[in-house]
């Protein structure tokens, strides 16, 4: 293995310093923040380096903030088990916290964050389909100065991101929750914990002011693309229905429309297309119970 | 371009400098610069947890933290457990329960299970199972480790 250079950022200068003097076209510098998915790849000889950055005592990329106005601020190196444990996160923003609860175990959480699942670009993220239900951008910062990009739009093929060479993402910013709002993560794997998912979905729902006329709705799917993506179709068929029996039977059918699985280890391209259906209705369910409980505890 | 350096870090209680290769891991820096080797070698993919320890109050697989990481921090290993030769709570429960065989997983089990109680010192069973959920037992089938950290908690509770 040849030498490491190892480079410890304070500022985001650093970092992009860092990044511009050796990053040069042989893509052998990387940025390291909770480590889990690179630390492996680097050791497996998937990912020859010559540098690593590590990022995680930056300010800005460990913020976790929420405000009512203008709603969540989530660095990219914060560990899992940090927004986990955040009670706004958890209450606004129960499709993002569910996914990445999900990721890994104890040991996993206090280092892997939701900005490095992102990075990664893995086609079965967890994390992803909640940021993308709850319309997420992506504040990047590279050599020519700050752009947003869509979380929707962040992942482009598996482990391959939007960032440009120089570039970084320094925060996640997820919208304030529209008032009668909520969302869910739900993932299939063959077992309790500790897997990959077979098929993840992710839902986020709004309701008028009776509490049950779906009034905007978003469904996500992972591990059943190149990409987690965004269903239009799915979060259509629920718009102005109370999530009737034929709304949600026509959500779960354009998921499983949606979905372009492949065949793997881990499950059939036939069964993964029926769990995207079964697991498209179980999300829908899940928000909704959770929007009908947060409008209790507001009247309450 | 030389890529050894020294990293201090605070090892059980002991401030400690490290001369470390910047490729090296935590937990090669433990077993072999420090010579720790408590803390085991199992599946170097963050998979077993057996090389876990704490790392600013909280557990983490060692193999997955480069050792050019932990400048400045405070880590707890396995051999930090024991206090002036008395077994902590966590390791007297696990030999009363019987709860290892060949012994490789252990250290990883009672770094973790020290962590789980310093954060909860009433874990139910399903949170103890969920926690030890990253450390992997080949032996005991769990059911001994589970019984041997919930008698840790009780102990605990009565020595506070």
């Amino acid at each position: 293995m040849q030498p490491l250079q190892f480079t410890t950022a304070a500022t985001l200068e650093d970092a992009l310093g860092a990044l511009g003097a050796l990053a040069g076209a042989d893509g052998q510098t990387a940025l390291l923040a909770g480590g889990t998915d690179l630390i492996i790849q680097w050791r497996a000889g998937r990912r020859p380096l010559r540098q690593m950055v590590e990022l995680k005592k930056i300010p800005e990329l460990n913020v976790l903030e929420f405000d009512p106005a203008r709603g969540l601020r989530l660095g990219a190196a914060v560990a899992c088990h940090r927004l986990a444990e955040f009670e706004p996160a958890r209450r606004h923003y129960r499709a993002l916290v569910e996914g990445a609860a999900l990721i890994g175990s104890t040991q996993i959480q206090s280092r892997a964050s939701v900005g490095g699942n992102v990075c990664n670009a893995s086609p079965a993220a967890d994390a992803i389909c909640g940021l993308i239900v709850h319309e997420a951008r992506c504040l990047v910062r590279g050599p020519k100065g700050s752009r947003e990009v869509l979380a929707k739009d962040f992942m482009l093929g598996p482990g391959r991101s939007a960032l440009q060479p120089g570039e970084l993402l320094v925060e996640l910013r997820l919208p304030p929750p529209p008032p009668r709002s909520a969302s869910g993560y739900l993932r299939f794997i063959p077992r309790n914990e500790m897997d990959i998912a077979v098929v993840g979905a992710g839902a986020w729902l709004a309701f008028a002011a009776d509490g049950k006329t779906c009034t905007a709705a978003r469904v996500a799917l992972g591990a059943v693309g190149p990409t987690p993506y965004l269903v239009d179709a799915a979060g259509a068929a629920l718009i102005g229905s109370t999530l009737d029996e034929p709304a949600l039977r026509a959500a779960a059918e354009a998921a499983t429309e949606a979905a372009r699985p492949i065949t793997d280890v881990r499950g059939t391209a036939e069964y993964r297309r029926h769990m995207a259906g079964v697991l498209t209705r179980r999300a829908i369910l899940r928000a909704a119970q959770a929007a009908r409980q947060s409008t209790r505890e507001t009247h309450a | 371009m030389t890529t050894n350096r020294v990293v201090t870090a605070t090892i059980n209680g002991v401030e400690t400098p490290l001369l470390v290769d910047t490729r090296m891991s935590l937990l090669e820096a433990l077993r072999d610069a420090a010579g720790l080797t408590g803390t085991k070698e199992g599946c170097l993919t963050g998979d077993c947890g057996a090389c876990t320890v704490i790392l600013d109050g909280r557990p983490v697989d060692s193999c997955l933290v480069m050792a050019a990481e932990v400048e400045g921090a405070a880590i707890t290993t396995v051999e930090g457990l024991a206090r002036n030769g008395a077994l902590h709570p966590v390791q007297q429960a696990f030999l009363d329960h019987a709860a290892l065989q060949c012994g490789v997983c252990t250290p990883g089990f009672l770094v973790s299970a020290k962590a789980l109680l310093d954060k909860n010192p009433a874990p139910t069973e399903e949170q103890i199972r969920y926690w030890l959920a990253g450390n992997l037992c080949r032996c005991t089938g769990y059911e001994k480790i589970l019984s041997a950290v919930q008698d840790a908690a009780r102990s605990l509770k009565t020595t506070r």
